[in-house]
């Protein structure tokens, strides 16, 4: 296992450094510089103004000495500055973003992963009955509705009509004068909103592939074995079913790891969170290159190593893959 | 600071202090002519779509941003409702005979938001970082005409320049950044851009990145503290999300789009918690031809084209009648406009008739006109995130097909747009829009000095006695005499249409009803907002 760990973590290298060359000759690629919005249909803002601001941001090397600065700098972990206005380290940009987007992104799986898997076993062991066909249509319906239209459906109902939930934001504005259990509730309630949104679309998938999965589990012989035994259908299903059929999760969630720190641009406008999606997309509208390479480079690490942890797991969880990778190693 | 900006993307620190002028004035209480007395207290929020990027003015661009500055700092002059310039740091001001020398005598009594005195010492240290090579601002261009500063005295500030300018005016509206607390440091990386200090009615209180920017009333503001205590900018970058938060009446205050302010706030409870008002917005939306393109050169198909454009159906269709027809780059209601100028009310007819004069004829049969061999057919180009002007390209197009002209329809992201189609003159025609100011100055717009590639007379327009009208206007600071050159510049424009002028748009903002004391003006609503005001039984947060 540990030599194999060591030679998973050492391609990581070369891959990363593969992928940050990439991002960083396709983001260049994309027409306009971090100066444009200062400097562009400005009467005020003259010629030398954006060769100094070029200057400044160390437009005018070839690209190549850019990128090289770069890649010194991200060596010791310096992200750089942003390159819009306020010229902050992207670091700190990133940092303060991070947290609400991983507690969206954790709620929202927490939730899907609640919903979906006992809908996908029911649906399973019920195949096609009513049951099953509503929830498909039901989860289907959400994943194919446009987010931005269902949040906005459910702002107009829950906080204009109802007056229930407030419409966006993270806090009300007199979070200061609450009592600790008022600002409990406070938060609870404007998350309410942006993590079912965010969630409904990944119910149809999960919930579909848990159904899968069991209905493929149900098939084999061990399950026959256990039937014949004369162990109560119970125990059939959510003992030996079950966590066979539970073995590919881990696949996906390790896959959704990046996915943690990567917001969506659309909830996160609509709802007004100060997310990473958001952060992201702005950044590109503006080619504020290190904040985007920044982001980059992060998400790109959370994937790699996401991979290797789903990868991990999947031997840990599963004996036939832990010894077939060790037999593999020893051919 | 004069001149005319681009709408989208460039936003201005003028324009609060621009905007309009009022036409009507929707549901005032009929007869209850109020008289209370103002009281402090209570809070005023809007929403922002963006978040601002940097708290010193001298650094910052967006229109978030300069909200903000606006009420944080002072300029040495300010517009007031009736678009004259008046003192604000500068108690009184005087413009020498030869129009070459600019004298400010400065207020006494100001302090800045840490308590210490306001002199014209910051007056020239602030004109020393706009002309500093070393700092990136946007707004250097009116302040490389000023050949020498002088501070006499304390309370003095003396500018003199070479040739009278008379944008030079406004430029000194420009924000009056603390010396004490900028002097030998990291300008670029100052904490004051997060945390600014200036003398103006509302102090910096926090700032949440992408939430939230509160201001505080200045008790010690040199006019008095505001009524208002509090202004909260929440950042909320969905449009839609910002009307259902006035619907719940989260938000004061919020610019309606013409479907909202038509369609979707007639309804009783909004009308009991909202004033609405409309007034014309400086800037115009326009379809500018690229004249250095053959088939444009000839003044009869540019012409033409103004012809077969319904201008007030774009009006009735886009804005829902919400605008009035453009004929020149200036404001219908602003000293400057010309009614007089040539008009091109729809005609068809004309359109055809001109097309044909011009040699452009359908001797193909296939509806689209044709001459030498070439079919009559352009692109026209518009920025992506802006439906207005896409409409208005469909409308156009349309129009445009049935006098037998081929017209295609290209939105391109913003920044592809500037630099591959805009700057390098690489279009055929594009709608776009300017928005401005009450300063005339069309200079950069309009002088052929300015069509190199990435300057904004980017439809490569030259034409001598404009050049002259123009190098005039700037250099007098007679109103009267002004007008007369600005007028026959705008008869000229009108009958070369390098642009066909479309429409200018209106203002439409609500305001929380408990808000008083909002006085419409030509100026808008927004200049006297130290003015505004809740009765105390109507203070919504009393924290």
């Amino acid at each position: 296992m540990l030599p194999y760990l060591a030679r998973r973590l050492l391609l990581l290298i070369p891959l990363l450094l593969g992928i940050t060359l990439i991002s960083f000759v396709v983001i260049h690629l994309a027409p306009g510089e971090p100066t444009d919005l200062q400097t562009q249909m400005n009467p005020q803002a003259s010629a030398e103004l954006q060769e100094r601001l070029r200057r400044q941001y160390g437009l005018d090397q070839p690209l190549y000495i850019q990128y090289g600065q770069w890649l010194g700098r991200l060596a010791v972990l310096d992200f750089g500055e942003s390159f819009s206005g306020d010229r902050r380290p992207v670091l700190d940009k990133i940092l303060e973003r991070l947290p609400v987007t991983i507690l969206i992104n954790l709620l929202s799986i927490a939730f899907i992963l609640a919903v979906s898997v006992p809908l996908g076993i029911i649906s399973a062991v019920r195949r096609n009955s009513l049951f099953d066909r509503t929830t498909t249509i039901l989860v289907f319906t959400g994943f194919a509705m446009p987010s931005f239209w269902l949040a906005l459906l459910m702002m107009d109902w829950f906080g204009v009509r109802l007056g229930l939930l407030p419409i966006s934001g993270l806090k009300s504005l007199g979070y200061e004068y609450l009592s600790f259990s008022g600002q409990v509730l406070d938060r609870i309630s404007h998350l309410i909103l942006p993590v079912f949104v965010s969630a409904i679309g990944g119910l149809a998938g999960f919930s579909r592939y848990m159904r899968s999965n069991m209905l493929e589990v149900v098939r084999q012989d061990y399950i026959l074995t256990a039937r014949a035994k004369g162990l109560s259908e119970r125990t059939v299903i959510y003992k030996h079913a079950l966590r066979n059929a539970l073995l590919p999760v881990i696949t996906i969630l390790g896959l959704s790891v990046p996915g943690l720190i990567g917001g969506s641009v659309i909830f996160e406008t609509i709802f007004a969170i100060p997310g990473m999606g958001k952060l992201f997309f702005d950044g590109v509208m503006m080619r504020d290159y290190p904040l985007i390479m920044g982001i980059l480079v992060m998400g790109a690490m959370l994937t790699l190593l996401g991979n290797l942890l789903a990868d991990i797991c999947y031997a840990l969880a599963d004996p036939r893959i832990r010894h077939g990778q060790q037999a593999g190693e020893k051919r | 600071m004069s001149h005319t900006f681009l709408r989208l993307g460039i936003a201005v620190m003028l324009l609060l202090l621009l905007v309009a002028c009022e036409r009507q004035y929707e549901g005032a209480l009929s007869g209850s002519a109020e008289t209370t007395a103002p009281e402090y207290g209570d809070t005023f929020i809007e929403a922002s779509i963006g978040d601002a990027s940097n708290l010193l003015p001298v650094l910052s661009s967006d229109s978030a941003s300069s909200a903000i500055n606006s009420l944080v700092y002072n300029g040495l002059l300010r517009y007031n409702g009736q678009l004259e310039l008046e003192g604000e740091l500068a108690e009184r001001w005087e413009v020498s005979e030869d129009n070459r020398t600019l004298t400010f005598h400065l207020r006494r009594n100001v302090r800045w938001h840490d308590g210490t005195p306001f002199t014209a010492g910051d007056v020239k240290f602030t004109y020393e970082l706009y002309i500093n090579p070393e700092i990136p601002t946007a707004y250097a261009e009116s302040f490389s005409q000023v050949t020498r500063v002088e501070t006499p005295d304390p309370y003095t500030f003396i500018a003199h320049y070479d040739t009278p300018y008379a944008p030079a005016l406004l430029s000194w509206a420009t924000a009056i950044h603390p010396r004490h607390l900028l002097e030998g440091t990291d300008v670029l990386r100052s904490p004051l851009s997060r945390s600014p200090v200036g003398t103006g009615p509302y102090r910096f209180a926090e700032w949440v990145s992408g939430e939230k920017i509160v201001l505080e009333a200045n008790p010690d503001y040199f006019e008095g503290s505001p009524y208002i205590r509090r202004v909260v900018y929440r950042i909320i970058p969905d449009v839609s999300t910002q009307f259902l938060e006035l619907q719940t009446g989260s938000l004061d205050f919020m610019g309606l789009t013409p479907l909202q302010f038509d369609r979707q706030t007639d309804t009783l409870s909004f009308r009991r918690n909202y004033n609405k008002y409309q007034y014309l917005s400086f800037g115009y939306t326009y379809l500018g031809y690229n004249l250095r393109r053959p088939l444009f050169a000839d003044k009869r198909v540019r012409q033409a084209l103004a012809y077969a454009i319904d201008k007030q159906e774009l009006i009735d269709g886009v804005l829902l009648g919400y605008g009035e027809v453009a004929t020149g780059p200036y404001k219908p209601d602003t000293w400057v406009y010309n009614a007089g100028v040539r008009r091109y009310h729809y005609n068809p007819e004309k359109a055809r008739q001109l097309l044909s004069e011009a040699g452009w004829q359908d001797t193909t049969g296939d509806g689209i006109r044709n001459k030498d061999g070439q079919r009559l057919t352009f692109t026209i180009v518009t920025n992506q995130g802006n439906d207005l002007r896409i409409k208005t390209g469909e409308i156009i197009q349309h129009r445009f097909r049935e006098i037998g002209v081929d017209v295609r329809l290209r939105v391109i992201e913003w920044a592809t747009f500037l630099k591959d189609f805009i700057n390098p003159g690489n279009f055929d025609a594009t709608i776009l829009g300017w928005s401005g100011g009450p300063e005339p100055d069309q200079y950069n717009i309009w002088h052929s000095s300015k069509t190199t590639p990435g300057q904004l007379n980017f439809i490569g327009f030259e034409h001598p006695e404009v050049d002259e009208l123009l190098e005039r206007g700037r250099r007098v600071f007679d109103q009267g005499q002004r007008k007369q050159y600005y007028d026959r510049f705008q008869e000229i424009l009108a009958e070369e249409q390098p642009y066909t002028f479309l429409y200018v748009s209106e203002a439409l903002p609500a305001v929380s009803r408990r808000f008083r004391g909002v006085d419409p003006a030509p100026a808008g609503i927004r200049y006297n907002f130290q003015q505004w005001f809740v009765p105390k039984a109507e203070q919504k947060y009393t924290r």
